[in-house]
C-alpha cells in the first residue's frame, strides 16, 4: 500500500467541499442572473445601506477583539503562572460551555441583561445605577466578547506555557526588572498566540449575524444579517456572493497576516 | 495580596463565563413560562421534554451528525495526516493551507459555499447535506490535533516494523496507531464539540423538515423558546460535567487535551 494512495480520500474531499465551493461563491458572486460577468454585487458594498452595516460589523468586531485582548491576556498570564498538571483542567474549563447550545447561552443574556433582569436586580440591591444595554450594539458587544473570550484565552496561553522558564529568568539575572521582561521577553514570545487569538476572534465578530439577532434586536443590521437575508430570505444568490467575497477580502488580509506572523504551518489554534 | 487580586479576577471571569449556563439550568426550574419571571419550583419541563416529538427528534439528529461526522473526519483525517509524512515539502504545506480555509473563513461564508455547492449538485437538502458539511468542518481539527503528534513519531519505527515481518496494516495499528492515538481521540472528541455546537453551517445547509437542536431553537427564538429546551441543555450539561469528572478522577489527569 502506497502511502501517496492514501492521500486520495483527503484530497478529493478537500478540493470538492472546500475549494470547487468556495470557487463557486466567487462565481456567483461575479455574475448577475444569466450568468454574465459583473461586478455590480461587489459594488453594491458601497450604497449606504450595505456599508452602514459592513462600517457597524468591522466597528463592534474590532472594539469586541480588543476588549478579549485586555481580559484574555492577563487572564492568560496568571493561568500560566498556576499548577503545571492542571493545563488540561484550564482548557476544559474553557471548552466546557460549548456543550451547553451556543444560541441558548446568548439568549440567557437576554434574561440577565434585560430592565427587570438579574444583573439590574443586583444593581438596584447595592444602589448602583442601572445598566441599559439590551438591543444595543453594547449588547451585541457583550455578546461576541463572551462568545469568543475563549478564543483569545487559549492560544495566547499556550505560547505562554512554551515559553522556558529560563528565558525569563535569565532576563532577571541580567538585570532587567518585571516590566522591561515583560515587554522585551514574554510579549514577543506570545505574539503567534497573540496574532492568532486575534483571528479568532476578530473573523467570527465580523460576519456573526446570530449574536446581533439575539442581542441586538431585530433593528441592528449587521453584514452578517445582510448575506444571510440574502440567502435565506430574499433568495439572490447572487448579491449574496458579491457581499460573501467583500468579507473574504478581509479575512484573506488576516491570514496573511496570520501566515507571516506562524510560519510553522502548525498554528496555535485550539 | 497579589494572589488575592489574581483568584478574584480568575473568579469575575468564570462568573462571565458561567453566569448564562446557570441562568439557563435555574430557567429548567421555573415553573412560569416567561423567561423573566420566577415562577416557582418544578420538574414538570423534564418530564413533558420525554414527550415532546419534535424535540427529541432534534436531538437525536444533532446527537447522530455529531458521532458520525467526528467519526468520519477522523478517519479521513488521521489517512490525511499518515500521507502527508511521505508528502514533499511543498505539497504538504499545499495541502496544509486548503485544510486551514475552513478553520480560518467565517462560518457564514463556508456555510454559503457548501449550500450553492449541494444546489448545483442537485441535492436534496435535509440531513446528508448537514452530515458532508459537518465532515468538511470537522477534519481539519482532526488534522491540526494528530499531526504534531504524528511528527513526535521516530519513523525508523514503522521501519522496523516492516523490516520484521509486519504488514503494512499490522505495522500501523501496533506501531504507530497507539501513539497517535491521545492525538486521533482528541481531534474526535474535539470534532463532536464543534458539531453539537455548530449553528451557522447548519443554518445554511439543512433542509426543511429537518431540525438538530440548535436550527430548531433559533427558530423558536421569534416564538419564545419552549422550557422544555432548558431542560434538555441542562441534562446534556449535566451529563457531560459527570462524565468529564469520571474520566478525569482516577489518576492523575493525563489525557492530553488537544490546544495545538
Amino acid at each position: 500500500m502506497n502511502k501517496k494512495t492514501l492521500a486520495f480520500p483527503y484530497v478529493f474531499w478537500a478540493a470538492a467541499f472546500i475549494v470547487i465551493p468556495l470557487c463557486m461563491v466567487f462565481y456567483y458572486g461575479m455574475t448577475d442572473k444569466t450568468g454574465a460577468f459583473t461586478l455590480s454585487n461587489i459594488i453594491t458594498i458601497a450604497t449606504a445601506e450595505h456599508s452602514k452595516a459592513l462600517l457597524l460589523s468591522l466597528e463592534l468586531s474590532f472594539v469586541s477583539t480588543v476588549i478579549c485582548f485586555i481580559l484574555a491576556y492577563p487572564l492568560a498570564m496568571m493561568l500560566t503562572n498556576m499548577h503545571v498538571s492542571t493545563h488540561s483542567f484550564i482548557v476544559l474549563i474553557f471548552i466546557l460551555p460549548m456543550w451547553m447550545n451556543f444560541l441558548l447561552r446568548t439568549l440567557a443574556w437576554q434574561t440577565l441583561l434585560e430592565k427587570t433582569g438579574v444583573i439590574n436586580n443586583v444593581l438596584a440591591f447595592l444602589h448602583l445605577p442601572a445598566l441599559d444595554i439590551i438591543n444595543t450594539p453594547g449588547a451585541i458587544i457583550l455578546g461576541m466578547v463572551y462568545n469568543f473570550l475563549p478564543f483569545m484565552v487559549l492560544p495566547i496561553y499556550n505560547a505562554l506555557c512554551k515559553i522556558d522558564g529560563n528565558v525569563i529568568n535569565a532576563a532577571r539575572d541580567l538585570g532587567a526588572n518585571g516590566i522591561q521582561t515583560f515587554l522585551r521577553i514574554t510579549l514577543p514570545l506570545s505574539l503567534p498566540g497573540i496574532i492568532s487569538g486575534i483571528t479568532m476572534v476578530f473573523i467570527p465578530a465580523l460576519t456573526t449575524f446570530v449574536i446581533s439577532t439575539l442581542l441586538g434586536g431585530s433593528k441592528i443590521l449587521l453584514i452578517g444579517n445582510v448575506i444571510e437575508q440574502e440567502f435565506t430570505q430574499t433568495g439572490n444568490w447572487h448579491l449574496g456572493s458579491g457581499l460573501s467575497i467583500v468579507l473574504m477580502i478581509f479575512i484573506i488580509v488576516n491570514m496573511v497576516v496570520e501566515a507571516v506572523f506562524d510560519r510553522e504551518g502548525e498554528g496555535n489554534k485550539l | 495580596m497579589k494572589k488575592t487580586l489574581r483568584n478574584f479576577y480568575i473568579a469575575l471571569i468564570f462568573l462571565f463565563l458561567y453566569a448564562p449556563i446557570v441562568t439557563l439550568i435555574v430557567l429548567s426550574f421555573n415553573a412560569s413560562r416567561s423567561r423573566a419571571k420566577w415562577g416557582g419550583f418544578t420538574l414538570k419541563w423534564y418530564q413533558s421534554m420525554f414527550r415532546n416529538d419534535a424535540i427529541l427528534q432534534a436531538l437525536s439528529n444533532t446527537l447522530l451528525i455529531a458521532f458520525l461526522s467526528a467519526l468520519a473526519a477522523t478517519v479521513i483525517g488521521t489517512v490525511a495526516c499518515l500521507s502527508m509524512q511521505a508528502m514533499k515539502r511543498r505539497h504538504r504545506a499545499v495541502i496544509m493551507g486548503i485544510t486551514n480555509i475552513p478553520m480560518l473563513n467565517a462560518d457564514i461564508v463556508t456555510g454559503i459555499s457548501l449550500m450553492l455547492l449541494f444546489i448545483t449538485l442537485g441535492l436534496r437538502f435535509g440531513f446528508m447535506t448537514i452530515l458532508l458539511s459537518h465532515i468538511t468542518f470537522n477534519i481539519p481539527y482532526v488534522i491540526l490535533s494528530v499531526m504534531p503528534r504524528m511528527r513526535q513519531l521516530n519513523p525508523s519505527l514503522y521501519e522496523a516494523a516492516l523490516d520484521l515481518g509486519a504488514s503494512h496494516m499490522q505495522a500501523f495499528f501496533k506501531v504507530v496507531f497507539p501513539d497517535i492515538l491521545p492525538g486521533v481521540l482528541s481531534g474526535f472528541l474535539m470534532a463532536f464539540t464543534m458539531s453539537l455546537d455548530d449553528f451557522i453551517i447548519t443554518h445554511f445547509t439543512k433542509g426543511p423538515g429537518v431540525d438538530t437542536l440548535s436550527t430548531k431553537i433559533y427558530t423558536e427564538v421569534k416564538k419564545g423558546i419552549k422550557p422544555e429546551m432548558y431542560a434538555l441543555s441542562t441534562l446534556i450539561f449535566v451529563t457531560v460535567l459527570i462524565l468529564l469528572f469520571l474520566v478525569n478522577r482516577p489518576s492523575a489527569v493525563k489525557k492530553e487535551t488537544q490546544t495545538s
